[in-house]
């Protein structure tokens, strides 16, 4: 689905890492986790071509990120599900028209009515459709923020820390209903600095853990 | 034309991904009126020019004037031989020898109303009316030195010819000044767009990064400023009408005058304003977001 391969990106003359590899198959699990700075969001956007390696390789879905064309980078993400950090709602629009977004930019406006209301009372958030995204609490959001990842029934969904602004209780309700998704079929990847949730997660579903230290990628051990 | 078939048809959703912009909307209707209102006024005076130039130069081109030398003695006869040497040219359809009364109200402009035109040594003069293409100007005045010596033709070519330059110069500038008024539409309606799109910065990285097109993104703000530009000059265009109405509309009768507006085809000028001013909107804002959109994600 999407594969890193010898990545290497920084900020000015940093480098933040060089020569990563990851690849996220179909139907796969990962949680990527490490210190704050690590680099978990810049990786994470590296997957979904909202930055550019500097050196190495990145397919989406096979292509080369690098040669893809503006429209060929949003056709990709038509296929990859973010759920962001801050979530990048627009304000002026309903919750249920951002939920709906994805749809309406692909021009699939039309099939938004029949899913909307289900995915709604999916996430829990039927009552609040109408709503405007400031008026909406963080878990409320961070729910929002996954309907709105899911609509286009995608090939991976990518969390940057879906569940940093929530409860546990929420929190573990989130992870739910992306491990539900990853039964489905979906692959996923989520950054998360929550070792207390991925250790209650692995229970549920068959994940890799990898933590990005130091610049570099590596499988999480026995000490998480 | 797929483009401008989205353009028409519209999307209410994709509409309203892009907030409202209330005082740059407001502005881009205000400037796309007042454009199309001095395109109007340019346009009439322009379109006038050119009529009263072309009706002047026709009704001087038909006519010319013979002026006989000042001579109590010989005038009589120095008429009748003018008279009889106009009568018998090809291409002269009527002559006639201006009464004292007629030649006392060409000077009673200059001279006032009681200019005692018998004491003063004042010029028979013969309004020739000429039609056809067989009149020769040159062959007259060669027979006229012959046959009435001291008699002059004028053909009034020393008068049209600068007329016409005039006038065509008229025509010139106000169809410059239209060309300008197009490019100021154009470049207001870029820097709107440009100023929206950068105050909707974040809204396009949000469309973005939910698998939004460049064309998609674009084709909110191009519909916007389009019909922005196209109800703004509709406004400005029945403004300018109403202008053109109040100006004056000239004399009655065989005045030379002709009152400054639109005739016949000439109004389909005016359709074009706002037709134009939409399609010069379409255009820039389009360039001006594709450019923004390539800097900004």
């Amino acid at each position: 689905m999407i594969e890193l391969d010898k990545v290497s990106y920084g900020f000015g003359g940093t480098a933040l890492f060089s020569q990563l590899s990851l690849n996220l198959t179909a139907g796969s699990f990962h949680f990527l986790t490490g210190p704050s700075g690590a680099g978990k969001t810049t990786l994470l956007r590296l997957c979904y071509a909202d930055l550019r390696a500097r050196s190495g390789k990145v397919r989406l879905f096979g292509q080369d990120a690098a040669t893809l064309d503006r429209d060929a980078v949003a056709l990709a993400r038509r296929r990859i599900g973010v759920v962001h950090q801050n979530c990048e709602f627009l304000d002026h629009l309903t919750i249920a028209e951002n939920i709906a977004l994805p749809l309406t930019v692909s021009d699939r406006g039309g099939e938004a009515a029949q899913n909307l209301q289900e995915l709604l009372n999916w996430v829990g958030l039927g009552a609040q459709a109408n709503q405007l995204p400031p008026e909406l609490s963080g878990g409320e959001r961070q729910r929002a923020a996954l309907a709105r990842a899911v609509i286009m029934s995608p090939d991976v969904i990518i969390a940057d820390e879906p569940t940093g602004n929530v409860d546990w209780e929420m929190s573990q309700r989130l992870m739910r209903l992306l491990a539900e998704l990853n039964k489905m079929g979906k692959t996923i990847l989520i950054a998360t600095h929550d070792l207390h949730m991925i250790r209650a997660m692995k229970t549920d579903v068959s994940a890799r853990v990898l933590r990005l230290r130091d610049g570099q990628l590596l499988q999480a051990g026995a000490d998480l | 034309m797929k483009a401008l078939l989205e353009l028409i048809l519209g999307d209410p959703q994709a509409d309203r991904a892009v907030p409202p912009t209330g005082m740059t909307a407001r502005l881009t209707v205000f400037v796309a009126a007042v454009m199309a209102f001095l395109a109007v006024i340019t346009l009439a005076i322009s379109l006038t020019t050119g009529r009263v130039a072309e009706a002047w130069a026709q009704e001087l081109a038909q006519s010319a004037t013979l002026r006989l030398p000042v001579d109590p003695q010989t005038s009589d006869a120095l008429l009748l031989s003018a008279l009889d040497v106009l009568e018998t040219t090809p291409g002269v359809t009527s002559v006639r020898a201006l009464s004292e009364t007629e030649q006392q109200a060409l000077l009673e402009p200059w001279f006032g109303p009681d200019l005692p035109l018998e004491s003063l040594p004042i010029p028979q003069l013969i309004e020739i009316i000429t039609g056809g293409d067989d009149y020769d100007a040159d062959g007259l005045r060669a027979r006229l030195s012959a046959q009435v010596p001291g008699a002059v033709l004028d053909d009034h070519t020393s008068w049209r010819a600068p007329l016409l330059e005039a006038a065509s110069r008229v025509r010139l500038i106000s169809w410059s000044v239209i060309i300008l008024i197009g490019a100021t539409i154009a470049a207001m309606i870029t820097l709107a767009a440009q100023a929206s799109l950068s105050a909707n910065a974040q809204v396009i990285r949000v469309l973005r990064l939910v698998g939004a097109r460049d064309t998609y993104i674009a084709r909110a703000f191009v519909r916007r400023y389009t019909s922005r530009a196209g109800l703004g000059a509709l406004v400005g265009v029945v403004v300018g009408i109403g202008a053109t109405v109040l100006m004056p509309q000239g004399g009655s009768g065989d005045s030379i005058l002709i009152g400054v507006g639109f005739v016949g085809a000439e109004w389909l000028l005016l359709v074009m304003i706002p037709i134009l001013s939409a399609v010069t909107a379409f255009f820039a804002t389009r360039a001006a977001a594709f450019r923004r959109l390539r800097e900004q994600t």
